[in-house]
């Protein structure tokens, strides 16, 4: 399915949870927060949080700011 | 950290949203050459809060440095800031999302109104302030040195208020210690000058006013030498603190020997 990661568009397989999604690019969980379509997916419903088509996805980290 | 001696000569604790920091410097984490000169600064100043900001991972390049891998979470107080929202909006998202990647509920807010000037939005700040309070997040609020919004933010329970010396990255001190002066004195929890500092007198001033802290990254991250700069904010916040708490001598017009007038030869 087609779907946005940070504002880009991508590919993940149908039916994929936000775990596995995540798994695919080879992201850690430790230190980054998910939102699906606005809104925050709590690392605990990741495993059980499916994508669906068109899903505006975005993982955010910490960086060095002021 | 009960077992530890303190980092400062004096014993006075930061107390924070109910927890007790030694430090009375904040520095950010931004600005700086890489990670490693940033994680050399932060100890050389003594910082127990770090300042810093959220953004989206870059996915094409994994294999890029991480903060976390050169500022340790559990030695450093992370406090992620709002930098770059321009509404109360996008900020109480940005901190939501913070909360969600990091489990802390201390915050730094700030909600911006120009790029030209980094000016804080005041009406838009005590919404997002309001908000964030409502959804159990600890607020250290950057704002303007207007007393009156000053206490607005308090009364709606933001854990600290931190006034601006100056503008951003401007490094042009406290313009207005009239204002934050007044600050001060009527605020109950700590008040900490955020912005504007560019050099160690600029953060002994502020220290002076008896502000209870102060927060700075450019004046760090932008000297010539970061880490010499860090150790000296850290003794410049010292020993405005220190000059603050012993109460400085009275102003006089005309001199007032110090040697004694008897006995002259």
């Amino acid at each position: 399915m087609n779907l946005f990661l940070n504002g880009e568009a991508t590919e993940a397989p149908d039916g994929a949870t936000v775990g596995e999604f995540l798994r695919q690019l080879a992201m850690p969980e430790k230190g980054v927060a998910v939102e699906r379509n606005r809104e925050i997916v709590p690392k605990s419903l990741y495993g059980t949080t499916r994508l669906t088509e068109g899903d505006q996805i975005e993982i955010v980290q910490f960086v060095g700011g002021g | 950290m009960p077992d530890q001696a303190p980092t400062t000569a004096t014993d006075d604790a930061l107390i924070i949203a109910g927890k007790a920091y030694s430090s009375r410097l904040i520095v950010g984490t931004g600005k700086y050459a890489s990670y490693a000169q940033n994680a050399e600064a932060a100890e050389a100043a003594g910082a127990e809060i770090v300042t810093v900001a959220l953004r989206r991972v870059n996915v094409a390049d994994k294999g890029s440095e991480r903060l976390v891998d050169h500022l340790d979470p559990k030695l450093f107080t992370y406090l992620p800031n709002t930098a770059g929202c321009y509404t109360a909006d996008e900020a109480v998202r940005t901190l939501r999302l913070a909360r969600e990647a990091g489990g802390w509920n201390l915050v730094k807010l700030e909600v911006l109104a120009d790029q030209k000037t980094l000016y804080p939005d005041m009406s838009e700040t005590l919404i997002a302030a309001k908000a964030l309070i409502q959804d159990g997040f600890d607020v250290m609020v950057y704002c303007s040195d207007d007393p009156v919004y000053a206490r607005k933010l308090e009364d709606a329970g933001c854990c600290a208020i931190m006034p601006l010396g100056s503008l951003i990255g401007s490094g042009l001190g406290v313009q207005n210690p009239v204002n934050i002066r007044l600050i001060v004195e009527q605020c109950k929890v700590p008040v900490i000058v955020d912005a504007g500092v560019g050099t160690a007198s600029d953060a002994a001033i502020a220290m002076e006013l008896g502000v209870d802290g102060v927060l700075m990254n450019t004046a760090i991250a932008a000297a010539k030498d970061p880490v010499r700069m860090a150790r000296a904010m850290k003794h410049a916040v010292i020993a405005g603190r220190e000059a603050y708490l012993a109460g400085r001598m009275a102003k006089k017009r005309y001199a007032d020997p110090s040697s004694p007038l008897g006995g002259l030869i």
